[in-house]
């Protein structure tokens, strides 16, 4: 049985093995605590697992351990953004989408407050817990709430960085963050920012737009197809929400082919997003590659990629099929 | 105001009117002229749907004029149908939604003590409320973490939509279920100005324990065809109602 904590085994060397966005995701937070007394966490008794807890040993008088309670857990944090706190509220990313959407959407969004939302173990890469902690949904919940801005970080570099920028703005944020541990993409040098994406790869066939995991399963795409004589842009769309209309409606018209690919379901996330821009800016041929309309199961992070069609093998053939409807 | 806007909860705004009054006029620390002030304790309407009450007091206090008030629920007011923060000025939470007040008011209470503030953060929840989870996970969430800077008044007006409390989902025992989450419980008539302002300053003396005052109220107070009249739970009055209710409730 392969681990889903190693995937996948075989590296290229350029995209050497790293932490898991939810490691980032503790370590930047930690760093925060430092830098700004206003920084205060919550948790839901899940800090082992989104990493909160790392906070939480360094800083124990602003950590506030909610238990099992999602929605007072959002509502308290609400109420400590209110009076200049900058809460970071962290969960698996299905229970603080779905259990606390009302609290996200009313505490939270309508009043415009200040609270970071992290979500860990999101999409299916989890693994083998199964279908209920597996959340394919919460980009297009996230999505939903006006004001909200959506991240969903591609690796640990990315995810720092936007950790510490989601801190730095002002309004509520949603961080997606994942179990497993990912390939470093960019370097430690890199600089991001909220609502700018990042082109990995340049090529003038096709462009693979992805986010979150994805990212790493589209730049493998590319270099198979790149094998096959078919040149493909890889485009990291690390935020969702404002999501960078210019980089998507620019490699439309430089490739006149788009694949989007996500850990996510196909309608409310990424694909149904890039479509919505395409088809008001520049209607182009596009494919979708994402969990079509079903909840996953439990099995390896590199067993439900296989079943639920998120290999690069997948976004291959996706390609493939784009190009034939390319004008 | 409801009349005017020809929809709303004029039930539960009674009832909760005497203790909103008590707050704004006597309990609260707060600078009308200055809404944001960071010092200010913080008024919570967890029961949104009596945004007429809250508003009267907030007009009433200076918050903005007594002749807004007649916006209500018109497009483009301020004042909103249920209250909204970042809209109107004094609304110190966007409630409506049941059951999420007493979680924001103890996020406020422990900003309060982090920054090593004194202000305090008042809740009113309906008894209806309590039907909502939410409420009881606030509930465990202040006990654990002994916070005394919040108090939460229950408009017990034993009503709720759709009929009496008890008949719809029993929330009788209510003292005993807040005693076992370990608050301090303190029982009133919530229309006796003096024992409302009693059990706040009981209220603010507590110490490593939240406080929740259970006012027995009357739905419709003060107006006789309104008293525990179900009907007026969410409807205006018409003009004939609203003139004998105003007759009413000057004399």
């Amino acid at each position: 049985m392969k681990s889903a904590k190693e995937l996948p085994k075989e590296l290229p060397q350029k995209w050497p093995m790293g932490k898991a966005t939810r490691d980032a995701y503790g370590e930047a937070l930690l760093a925060l605590g430092h830098e700004d007394a206003r920084i205060v966490a919550v948790d839901a008794d899940l800090s082992k697992s989104t990493k909160s807890n790392l906070f939480a040993k360094t800083y124990p008088d602003r950590f506030f351990n909610c238990g099992i309670a999602e929605a007072n857990m959002v509502s308290v944090a609400a109420g400590l953004a209110s009076c200049g706190k900058i809460p970071f509220a962290s969960s698996f990313a299905s229970f603080l989408l779905c259990k606390s959407f009302d609290q996200l959407r009313m505490s939270v969004a309508n009043p415009n407050l200040n609270v970071k939302v992290v979500g860990s173990h999101s999409g299916i890469s989890l693994g083998e817990d199964g279908a209920s902690q597996q959340s394919v949904e919460d980009l297009a919940l996230a999505c939903a709430l006006p004001k909200f801005t959506v991240i969903s970080p591609s690796d640990e570099v990315s995810c720092k960085a936007l950790v510490h920028l989601a801190a730095k703005h002002i309004g509520p944020v949603y961080i997606r963050t994942c179990r497993p541990k990912t390939p470093k993409l960019y370097s430690d040098q890199e600089t991001f920012q909220i609502g700018v994406a990042k082109k990995l790869i340049e090529g003038s066939d096709v462009t693979l737009i992805a986010t979150g995991l994805m990212v790493y399963n589209a730049l493998l795409a590319s270099e198979i197809l790149k094998e096959g004589g078919i040149s493909a842009a890889v485009i990291d769309i690390h935020t969702l929400k404002p999501i960078d209309e210019t980089a998507i409606i620019s490699a439309a018209v430089a490739t006149g082919a788009i694949v989007t690919i996500e850990e996510h379901l196909l309608l409310g996330g990424l694909g149904s997003r890039v479509a919505h821009i395409l088809s008001q800016h520049k209607p182009t041929p596009m494919v979708s590659v994402g969990i079509n309309d079903t909840y996953a199961e439990s099995g390896s992070a590199e067993e439900l990629f296989e079943k639920y069609g998120l290999t690069p093998e997948h976004i291959v053939l996706a390609a493939n099929q784009v190009l034939k409807h390319k004008i | 105001m409801i009349a005017e806007a020809n929809s709303g909860h004029p039930g539960g705004s009674l009832s909760a009117t005497d203790i909103i009054t008590a707050l704004y006029f006597n309990i609260l620390r707060h600078r009308p002229s200055d809404p944001e002030w960071e010092d200010r304790d913080r008024f919570i309407l967890s029961k949104g749907h009596a945004a007429p009450a809250l508003y009267s007091a907030l007009a009433r206090t200076g918050y903005f004029p007594v002749s807004q008030l007649a916006t209500l629920r018109k497009l483009g007011s301020p004042l909103q149908g249920h209250p909204e923060k970042g809209k109107l000025a004094g609304a110190e939470a966007s409630t409506g939604s049941l059951g999420q007040g007493v979680s924001i008011g103890a996020g406020i209470a422990l900003a309060s003590r982090l920054d090593h503030k004194d202000y305090r953060a008042y809740v009113l929840m309906g008894d209806g409320e309590s039907n909502e989870g939410q409420v009881w996970e606030a509930a465990l969430f202040a006990a654990h973490y002994k916070i005394d800077h919040l108090t939460v008044i229950l408009d017990r007006n034993r009503q709720q939509l759709d009929g009496w409390t008890e008949e719809i989902l029993n929330t009788d025992s209510l003292a005993e279920k807040w005693r076992a989450f370990q608050w301090h419980v303190i029982e009133i008539d919530g229309h006796n100005m003096e024992a409302i302002l009693n059990a706040f300053h009981e209220a603010q003396s507590v110490l490593e324990k939240p406080t929740i005052i259970i006012a027995h109220t009357t739905k419709g107070k003060g107006v006789s065809f309104m008293e525990n009249n179900l009907e007026f739970h969410g409807m205006a009055p018409n003009k004939e109602q609203t003139i004998l209710a105003l007759q009413e409730l000057s004399a």
